[in-house]
């Protein structure tokens, strides 16, 4: 403290003193919650550590007691997860292991439990239906909403308010009531089990979600930004895609993850409205509990291949995410 | 450049007025200012005139072309904002071709027009250089540059100083006023600061309760205020304004001598009074004069050194206080008694009931 009465407030200072300021006890303190983030974020990793693990376990090795730490990879599970597969008959199965040289590495770990891969497994197709499902309403639903929350958010209309709250009043149910009667209106409507189907219902159910999110954001940027445009010359829509769109960037990103995540994972729906053609990933990955004896392996190879496309987004857009949840980023 | 002729224009909000029936006519290179308090209604004007607020009523036309439902972009004007209104994803020189961009125009003229008023404004070292790393003042010379590069038919200024501090504010004035001088633009210039519409305008504008209050150059509307209203406002601190009773000639004030009033006056206060009867009588600080035997006598309650004068409240009867300027050489401690008297030609006179002001015959 004897530098600082030293210096006095008239005296030159050749080098800043004030990093003194943070104290040894301060110090500790900021490490200290470092630790405390690090220990939650590894408890938080925990499930899904345990499912990759899972993933690349033998089946013994999976349902071992105490569970297995160090073990030898395999990967049996993604086998039995992306085929179907018949027992050979055992004159066949001497012929297939003498052959086995010329085997693919799939048909070969199929072999080693007696098996002939007789199909590929329907999971890359249901991925690719939730790819395309969750895909296309989490853009439809951005895009809508964009649009909406900017009306909403811009121009004085009969019964905002009522709307807005009407808007999000179709989140208020849960999917389990809804779903019978959405069950049979879309049978009579031939929505059931078809891609347009699950768009148009994860579309309205992340509109609600969307607009109210993106109001948010546009009522963040300063309405003087439009208006300078309208004056330099620009009509709205001009102004809107030239000067509005560029600054709600953080806020589409923030709405399109947390639109995608509930489109991604959604199951309710998706168990009681789509049966094959449009089946998404969350109920086959479910109903594979139920084929003969319960494949951990193959479960958690699944729900691992399920979770990468999120995950690889969601990374993406971490930094307009940390952005878009702390609101008020925007700010001249 | 052009004139704006506003005609009857009005601005409701359900049975409010915002902006009651207005004419104005600001003629071509004029610079006229929009002064009054927060809520008067000026910005709300200004923002009719730019179009970016539809008109309850009445006409608006830019160069005898009406333009009162026009789209702001179809109005040729430029509109400079309090808070700049940058582009804060373009940098700077992006900003200014920005409204050039709109009409079409090719690089090299973009270029080219952009390279003048970078010149005009000696902004030339900001040009790559993003809103949010610029200071106030260098934002709003950016701003208007992006108003200027398209040489619009008028310029519309809201407050465009008001977000500075006070020492930048006077830079940016006396660059604002020589740049009107430089390109003589038709500028309206909303304030609510009148020491800046003093300072900038060939006319003001006051306006009070959705309502103009007084047309005039800023002599006129200082020294000659239309209403009570624009005595009080204008002017730090406003017109000295005592009530008193007219009869004869005389105003006679509550608990003091009589105040002989010029004769100049004499008529048209007998004409708006019926003879006799309330009315304020107003002078502004300036106006008054120390002399040991004059009319007005009150108690020193307060002074104020303001360098060049001293300014001295002095309780008159009944705890009516008045400012008026002293000496800065002269002492007066408080408590003191003060004699003054009013120059002639200064005082002004106001109906009560009317609130209007009743003009003297010969004025100077």
């Amino acid at each position: 403290m004897a530098q600082f009465e030293e210096v006095g407030p008239s005296k030159p200072v050749v080098e800043s003193i004030r990093v003194d300021k943070v104290s040894p006890r301060a110090r500790v303190f900021r490490n200290l919650r470092a630790l405390t983030v690090l220990v939650v974020a590894l408890i938080g990793l925990i499930p899904i550590f345990v499912m990759v693990v899972t993933a690349f376990k033998t089946r013994s090795d999976v349902v071992a007691s105490p569970p297995k730490v160090l073990f030898t990879p395999t990967l049996e599970g993604f086998v039995y997860l992306l085929t179907e597969r018949a027992l050979l008959p055992q004159a066949r199965l001497e012929e297939a292991q003498a052959n086995a040289e010329n085997l693919g590495l799939f048909e070969r770990i199929a072999l080693e439990s007696g098996q002939e891969i007789t199909a590929t497994s329907d999971y890359v197709n249901r991925l690719k239906n939730s790819l395309i499902v969750a895909g296309v309403s989490t853009f439809a639903s951005v895009v809508l909403g964009l649009f909406a929350a900017y009306a909403f958010s811009r121009f004085d209309m009969a019964g905002k308010d009522d709307l807005l709250f009407f808007i999000l009043s179709t989140r208020m149910l849960p999917a389990v009531v809804v779903t019978i009667p959405l069950f049979l209106m879309y049978r009579q409507l031939g929505l059931h089990d078809t891609y347009l189907g699950m768009i148009l219902l994860y579309t309205v159910f992340n509109l609600s979600f969307s607009v109210w999110l993106l109001k948010g954001f546009i009522d963040e940027i300063p309405r003087e930004y439009e208006e300078a445009a309208l004056v330099d010359g620009y009509t709205r829509l001009q102004a809107f895609f030239k000067i509005v769109l560029p600054q709600a960037v953080t806020g589409i990103a923030a709405t399109t993850v947390f639109c995608l995540i509930f489109a991604w994972n959604e199951y309710a729906f998706a168990l009681m409205l789509t049966s094959d053609q449009a089946r998404t990933a969350p109920p086959s990955i479910a109903t594979m509990l139920g084929r003969g004896g319960i494949e951990w392996s193959a479960i958690a190879a699944g729900s691992l291949g399920f979770l990468i496309p999120v995950v690889i987004i969601t990374f993406a857009l971490r930094n307009y995410l940390l952005r878009g949840v702390t609101f008020g980023a925007i700010r001249q | 450049m052009a004139t704006i002729h506003l005609q009857q224009v009005e601005k409701k909000f359900g049975d409010f007025f915002a902006v009651k029936p207005m004419d104005l006519t600001i003629a071509d290179g004029e610079f006229v200012s929009l002064l009054g308090p927060s809520g008067c209604g000026k910005t709300t004007t200004l923002r009719m005139i730019s179009g970016l607020e539809t008109v309850s009523g009445g006409t608006i036309s830019l160069d005898d072309r009406n333009v009162t439902w026009r789209h702001p972009s179809d109005r040729n004007i430029a509109f400079v904002f309090q808070f700049y209104a940058l582009y804060p994803h373009m940098n700077a020189r992006q900003n200014i071709a920005f409204p050039l961009q709109a009409e079409g125009m090719d690089k090299a003229d973009i270029e080219k027009r952009v390279e003048e008023v970078v010149k005009l404004l000696r902004i030339e070292s900001l040009l790559t250089t993003r809103p949010n790393k610029l200071s106030g003042g260098d934002k709003q010379r950016i701003a208007l540059a992006r108003a200027l590069v398209r040489r619009p038919a008028a310029f519309l200024m809201d407050e465009p100083l008001g977000a500075l501090d006070a020492e930048f504010r006077e830079t940016m004035r006396a660059e604002i006023k020589s740049l009107h001088l430089s390109i003589h633009a038709t500028t309206v210039y909303v304030t609510h600061d009148q020491v800046e519409a003093m300072a900038m305008s060939d006319r003001i504008v006051v306006m009070s309760a959705a309502e103009v209050q007084q047309v005039g150059t800023p002599a006129e509307v200082y020294y000659d205020p239309a209403n009570l209203f624009v005595a009080r406002f204008i002017g730090s601190p406003g017109m000295n304004l005592i009530a008193g009773q007219y009869a004869g000639g005389k105003i006679q004030l509550p608990g003091g001598e009589g105040y002989l009033t010029p004769e100049g006056a004499r008529t048209p206060l007998g004409a708006a009074l019926n003879g006799e009867g309330a009315v304020f009588l107003g002078f502004r600080p300036e106006a008054a004069e120390i002399n040991p035997n004059g009319a007005f006598t009150g108690n020193v309650y307060a002074t104020d050194m303001h360098g060049a004068y001293t300014m001295l409240h002095i309780n008159l009867n009944e705890n009516e206080i008045v400012h008026i300027r002293g000496d800065r050489a002269v002492a007066f401690p408080i408590g003191t008694q003060v004699r003054f008297d009013l120059k002639a030609d200064m005082v002004r006179f106001f109906h009560p009931k009317t609130e209007k002001a009743i003009w003297q015959e010969a004025r100077p």
